[in-house]
């Protein structure tokens, strides 16, 4: 299925000539965090991530204190690496995509508030771990595998309809905006979060690779597997890459189920 | 020689990948270094596609027409061997790719499909919709995941390669890093060390490529005398789109798909685009070129819209712009095939380019020079390896789109098993083989960096850089201009002395971290122009209008940068450039 496209407004141009931006900082992972406001001069077209790299290569505070870069992740600046993920006046999402004129608009205040994602151990910053998400691949063999690299001929013939099935769950960049949105994501349930659930159907859907879907689908029965999912529906709204993660949760639960009465009855 | 053969692999894109894969099955450890978590590598970026003469659109297409286009191309700069065998071994590549699972895009039939690229006439690119290089980093990322969890590969994420540690004998024992976190610096040993850190991009301030494409490893090993070939080699790509912070690609796939370069005729027509009726358009490529049309290689599209814009001075409202059109195609097949980079320029620019053309120009995008290798991809110091975009193989003085995917892979295919042979046949190291002496020369950079007591902020010196390279050392270049930026880099030089960290703090100190990639871009800088201050004639990318042609007579070399700790500058001497199997001939795309 095809996704729609994302449809943006062109955001209006802001008058001021600067605009004010409170960001929550926090040394290292123990330090209590503070919040520093920056003014800094307005031009059109900025995003969250040149914003970032204004305050490094002139890094005065509101205050006219000098004070240090802001550390945050980013790589591509494009949407795809994943990286940038953080809180954009509250609300999760790709620090390289949100763009500040249309940010100034949003909260009606002219002000922009950044803070790290919170279910995430801070590493500096707007910085933080989520090496957990990739732990996470692991546990549910998120790969086809191979006999080896070496020369074995073509791969088994896929319908497109397949190929229409697999590629937008293989969109998924890691962001783990899904994992910070879900209200089922935290220490008392374990959950998983969406992104791995989804990678556990792209894999199960791949001819070759369904030869381990009865290993994922018992990584994803029990504690924190699928069964924890609420049903919210925050992490399909709030996904940068529209991933269909309800439909991929649904299914994986489905199959979930059936494997589990497989191995309750021996089959 | 070492039981278990321990080999670094620097770099987890494509290529570092691949190789990580070919050590890890062949019995070797890995120590696999990466400054992001190797899934958020730059290989992600591409888009378009990878090329192979699968010959599945009935068109006669084959190795050998790959090779040649892969070489005219690349205007007879690339050593032909190396490009012989990873054109012959394009077909398997992508074979392996689908059987890893890759989304390729599918016939009907079920079997792959695959598009047209520029500069072939054949439909030889594979692809996974637009995001190709995602869909084959997760790929290999996947298969490099579970060798992990098998004990096979140990992930250093957020390591920052630092230098080569290199033994009394000039033998290469490991290398130095420093943990972006902690800051804490360390050698690792091994008996072999695979570089692959991609493009330098970063060198021209804005550009298509990632942050971290700094170029910072490979100046680093030049500045230990690791050689480096054809710095002046540097793709700008015909189309990306504009932005505050940096140019974002919009692929080839776009004209490979049907997607049309235009401006107005008349300068003046204030008309919006989709009401400016078909005579009333300039195609300009279409028209000079009308057999390759749009998909003419990325060196004569970028300076044919540089013209538009500049010397015809009919960008789109006077701004530095074209149209590239594909509101022409059906809403379907766009979303089946190009969606990906439809939806980057829709979120970054406001504009629905299914309903309106898009307004791109040309931007900084691909690194064809690097560290020198030889045909096992060794560079010059024993125990360096080099693949990928970093090193400076395979695409001469220009390169072809969706070649960039295999060359990766390719290039790691390669070193990966040759340094596991290496390794096997390597002397044990006498006493400490260099570690304890690296560490100390890079603690002691530290030392200085943090302790200086100046003025000058790195962020803006960076960006004084960039100006400078972009100015005068891309689409078009003169030798007094390139002059002029060496001057200005060995200004901005000696004003990073003077830098003043204004953090000073070790715990994920980012601007530190990014003053050490600064110091390695302004000496690699200096590289590339003056390789191309020394190359006077036109090739490929280089394009210089005061030596318009290519004058093999005299250049068809390869430009050799090596360091001289004396000058504290680059030493030029050239090397032949084996053209055994292909003739050099005339480059010209607008007849067949």
């Amino acid at each position: 299925m095809a996704k729609k496209s994302a449809h943006v407004e062109k955001p209006k141009p802001y008058t001021g000539s600067t605009f004010k931006v409170s960001i929550k900082r926090q040394a290292t992972p123990d330090a209590p965090s503070t919040t520093e406001v920056f003014n800094l001069p307005y031009r059109s077209g900025l995003n969250i991530t040149s914003v970032l790299v204004d305050i490094a290569a002139n890094p005065v505070n509101a205050s006219g204190a000098t004070t240090t870069a802001i550390a945050y992740d980013s790589n591509c600046l494009e949407e795809i690496c994943g990286s940038c993920a953080m809180l954009i006046n509250g609300k999760a999402r790709m620090a390289c995509s949100a763009l500040v004129d249309t940010l100034l608009h949003e909260n009606g205040k002219g002000e922009i508030t950044l803070a790290p994602l919170s279910k995430f151990p801070v590493v500096r910053d707007l910085a933080v771990d989520r090496s957990v998400l990739f732990e996470n691949l692991k546990a549910v063999k998120a790969w086809v595998p191979i006999d080896g690299t070496y020369d074995l001929g073509q791969g088994p013939k896929q319908f497109p309809q397949i190929q229409e099935q697999r590629y937008p769950l293989s969109n998924c960049i890691s962001c783990t905006i899904c994992m910070e949105v879900c209200p089922q994501f935290n220490d008392s349930t374990n959950f998983v979060g969406a992104a791995t659930i989804a990678q556990a159907r792209l894999f199960n859907l791949d001819p070759s690779g369904a030869v381990l879907k009865e290993e994922r689908l018992r990584a994803l029965a029990g504690d924190g597997g699928v069964q924890e999912c609420g049903y919210a529906m925050n992490c399909v709204q709030a996904c940068p890459k529209q991933l269909p993660l309800t439909e991929a949760i649904s299914d994986v639960s489905r199959d979930v189920i059936v494997q589990q009465v497989k191995d309750f009855f021996s089959l | 020689m070492a039981a278990v053969p321990r080999i670094i692999v620097v770099g987890g894109g494509l290529a570092g990948l691949s190789a990580v894969m070919k050590i890890a099955e062949a019995g070797g450890k890995v120590d696999l270094f990466s400054i992001v978590p190797v899934k958020r590598s730059h290989s992600v970026c591409a888009q378009g596609g990878i090329n192979a003469a699968k010959n599945l659109k009935g068109e006669g297409d084959n190795v050998d027409k790959h090779f040649d286009d892969t070489v005219y191309g690349g205007d007879f700069l690339a050593n032909q061997t190396p490009v012989k065998n990873m054109t012959a071994q394009g077909p398997a590549i992508i074979d392996l790719l689908d059987r890893m699972g890759v989304p390729f895009n599918r016939t009907p039939e079920g079997l792959l499909d695959f598009r047209r690229f520029g500069g072939t006439l054949y439909h030889r690119t594979a692809f996974a919709g637009a995001t190709t290089g995602q869909q084959l980093l997760y790929a290999l990322d996947e298969q490099v995941r579970r060798h992990e969890s098998e004990g096979r590969v140990t992930k250093y994420e957020g390591w920052e390669f630092l230098s080569a540690v290199i033994d009394s004998t000039g033998v290469c024992r490991g290398i130095c890093a420093m943990d972006l976190r902690s800051m804490e610096v360390r050698t690792f040993p091994a008996d072999a060390i695979i570089i692959c850190t991609g493009g330098n991009g970063a060198i021209f301030g804005k550009s298509t490529n990632s942050v971290v494409c700094t170029g910072s490893a490979q100046s680093a090993l030049y500045q230990q005398g690791v050689s480096y070939a054809n710095g002046e080699f540097i793709q700008v790509h015909p189309t990306a789109i504009p932005g505050e912070d940096k140019l974002r690609l919009m692929s080839e796939s776009a004209r490979g798909e049907g997607g049309r370069v235009w401006v107005p005729r008349n300068k003046n027509d204030k008309r919006p685009a989709k009401t400016i009726p078909e005579q009333d358009r300039w195609y300009f490529l279409e028209e000079k070129y009308p057999k390759y049309g749009n998909l003419v290689p990325r060196d004569i599209a970028t300076r044919e819209i540089h013209k538009v814009v500049y010397e015809n001075e009919m960008g789109i409202d006077g701004q530095p712009m074209v149209y590239l059109d594909v509101s022409h195609i059906d809403r379907a097949t766009l979303e089946r095939k190009i969606e990906g980079i439809l939806e980057i320029y829709e979120k970054f620019v406001g504009e629905d380019p299914h309903e309106v053309p898009m307004k791109i120009f040309p931007g900084v995008h691909y690194t064809m020079g690097g560290t020198w290798v030889d045909f096992n991809q060794m560079t010059n110091v024993p125990g360096i390896f080099a693949a990928g975009e970093a090193d400076y193989s395979i695409h001469g003085a220009n390169r072809l789109g969706a070649n960039s995917l295999l060359s990766c892979i390719y290039g790691g295919f390669v070193a990966g098993p040759n340094a596991m042979t290496y390794a096997k046949n390597l002397p044990a190291t006498q006493g400490d083989g260099g570690h304890a002496a690296e560490k100390l020369r890079q603690l002691e950079m530290n030392n200085i960096l943090l302790h200086n007591q100046g003025s000058e902020n790195p962020f803006k010196l960076w960006r004084e850089l960039g100006d400078t390279m972009t100015r005068h050392a891309t689409i078009v270049r003169y030798n007094k201009g390139l002059r002029e930026a060496d001057e200005k880099i060995v200004e901005l030089l000696e004003r990073y002395r003077n830098i003043n960290l204004s953090d000073k703090s070790q715990w994920a100190n980012t601007s530190f971290a990014f003053s050490r990639q600064l110091y390695n871009m302004l000496q690699l800088a200096r590289v590339i122009v003056q390789g191309a201050e020394k190359r006077d004639e036109s090739r490929g990318a280089h394009y210089k209008p005061d030596f318009p042609d290519r004058n093999d007579a005299d250049f068809l070399k390869s430009t050799i940068a090596n360091y001289d700790a004396a000058s504290d500058a680059p030493k030029l001497t050239y090397e032949e450039v084996d053209t055994q199997w292909i003739k050099p001939r005339p480059r010209v795309y607008t007849s067949a």
